[in-house]
């Protein structure tokens, strides 16, 4: 769980940098789209790269989905008889809303890929003008698209959240002070991915990139 | 005070079991939650009706025999005070108190409020003990240890194994019992010849007794009567790893 969770939370911090090049205008943001398919090169022949990196997603995605299933299951085991009394949620609302939360963010995944990878369900759809995709996305008239993205984009904060934490403590993060600085480090990351990905569909809804 | 009681009445370990509501009247403030429950039993027992079996031995709070799950709070509302410390005055009149056993499958109930929890004695027998007979209590300097280590060595071995933690957690993970009876040995120097093999043991019991998986949720510390710090559970986690590196298994002594 936790080191395909840090590989993914890696490559979430490479994506929101990535996406915040749309402030640096049009020619830069599709300069550097169309350099993502070509790093390594000459070393790499073409997109070699790209999919060396997205099988290394694909295996940490299906290990973490496995793992979470593997602890979903033992939890159901563990307790066969459900309390009649029962508050849901005692503690980190974080904490209590992963597997559900990990749902939602598998599905606006392929939701994602389809949209700005394959272009299937984008309105420009064409594969050589990341930029225009981008905006034609987050139209004011698709706002329908803005809040989905958004709701996915906090439940990945939320995940993040504990999920950040979480790690930190597999891997054996053990004394009282550094259990406040990793939940403080844990916030403070969650937060500001979530900004990160969100100031570009509202730019684009504001008409700030356009 | 007059209370309404619905508590969770299983007759055997095959019966279904169900909530009954009892009204219990007369209730004085400064009784505690099972003096409560004796009470009940003692008009259940003159109507001639089968009394409410729960589990109770030293009513003050170290023992860790009685657990009930209060209104969805293992040992009732107030924090860091078992079942038996939990006074009257803590509810008010009139309330509707909702009484369940501990819900695990490596807890199965016995009767009524009572449940087996010879799951934790497994993961004792496991590896939480030291091997070798150390003797009555060392002069207190003959062995030096760190005041740090002593002071959270000394938190886990308050934990007085009442299954609180396991009632509470949302994956009935049983972790915040073996990590402390775990850090109690690991960080003193007489737990330190068998600390690797006792991670591994101990985790497989727990693993084999049926308990969920840990996801650091986080809902053990509070329900703790004994207040075990939830890095505690960090602790077993850098034991465990420090001892799959080392290609360490659960034999005692190896």
């Amino acid at each position: 769980m936790a080191v395909t969770g840090i590989l993914l939370a890696l490559f979430l911090i490479a994506h929101m940098l990535g996406n915040l090049k749309v402030f640096t205008g049009e020619t830069s943001f599709d300069h550097y789209a169309h350099w993502l398919r070509d790093i390594g090169k000459p070393l790499l022949p073409g997109v070699w790269f790209l999919w060396i990196l997205r099988t290394v997603l694909v295996v940490a995605v299906v290990a973490h989905i496995v793992a979470a299933t593997v602890l979903a299951r033992r939890a159901r085991a563990a307790r066969p008889v459900k309390y009649a009394h029962r508050k849901k949620v005692n503690g980190s609302y974080a904490a209590r809303t992963m597997r559900w939360g990990g749902v939602i963010i598998l599905l606006f995944v392929i939701y994602h890929l389809l949209d700005l990878t394959t272009g299937t369900l984008n309105p420009v759809g064409d594969a050589s003008k990341p930029y225009g995709n981008v905006v034609a996305d987050f139209a004011p008239e698709r706002w329908y698209v803005t809040l989905f993205y958004t709701l996915a984009i906090l439940a990945v904060g939320f995940h993040l959240r504990h999920g950040a934490f979480s790690a930190f403590r597999s891997l054996g993060q053990q004394t009282p002070r550094g259990e406040r600085r990793a939940r403080t480090a844990a916030l403070i990351f969650a937060v500001l991915l979530c900004a990160g990905y969100l100031v570009v569909p509202f730019a684009v809804l504001t008409g700030l990139v356009s | 005070m007059n209370l309404t009681l619905r508590i969770w009445r299983q007759k055997g370990p095959e019966d279904k079991g169900r909530m009954v509501t009892y009204p219990v009247d007369d209730v004085s403030p400064d009784m505690s939650f099972l003096e409560m429950l004796d009470v009940l039993n003692e008009r259940l027992i003159l109507s001639g009706e089968d009394p409410v079996a729960f589990d109770h031995d030293c009513r003050e709070g170290i023992c860790g025999m009685c657990g009930l799950m209060i209104n969805g709070d293992a040992h009732g509302p107030q924090r860091g005070t078992t079942a038996c410390q939990l006074h009257m005055r803590q509810f008010s009149d009139g309330e509707t108190i909702d009484i369940e056993p501990w819900r695990a499958s490596a807890f199965p109930v016995v009767k009524d409020l009572v449940v087996n929890r010879s799951a934790f004695d497994k993961i004792i027998a496991a590896g939480g003990y030291v091997t070798a007979p150390t003797g009555s209590a060392p002069e207190a300097h003959s062995t030096p240890v760190a005041k740090a280590n002593a002071d959270a060595a000394f938190e886990s071995a308050a934990c007085i194994g009442c299954g609180a933690c396991v009632a509470a957690c949302p994956n009935g993970s049983g972790m915040l019992f073996t990590a402390a009876k775990l850090t109690q040995l690991s960080l003193l120097p007489q737990g330190q010849p068998e600390r690797y093999t006792r991670v591994i043991g101990m985790v497989d019991a727990h693993d084999e007794a049926g308990f969920g998986g840990c996801t650091n949720a986080g809902e053990c510390t509070p329900a703790c009567p004994k207040g075990i710090p939830l890095n505690t559970i960090g602790r077993l986690n850098r034991d465990y790893l420090t001892a799959t590196a080392k290609g360490a298994n659960n034999t005692p002594g190896s």
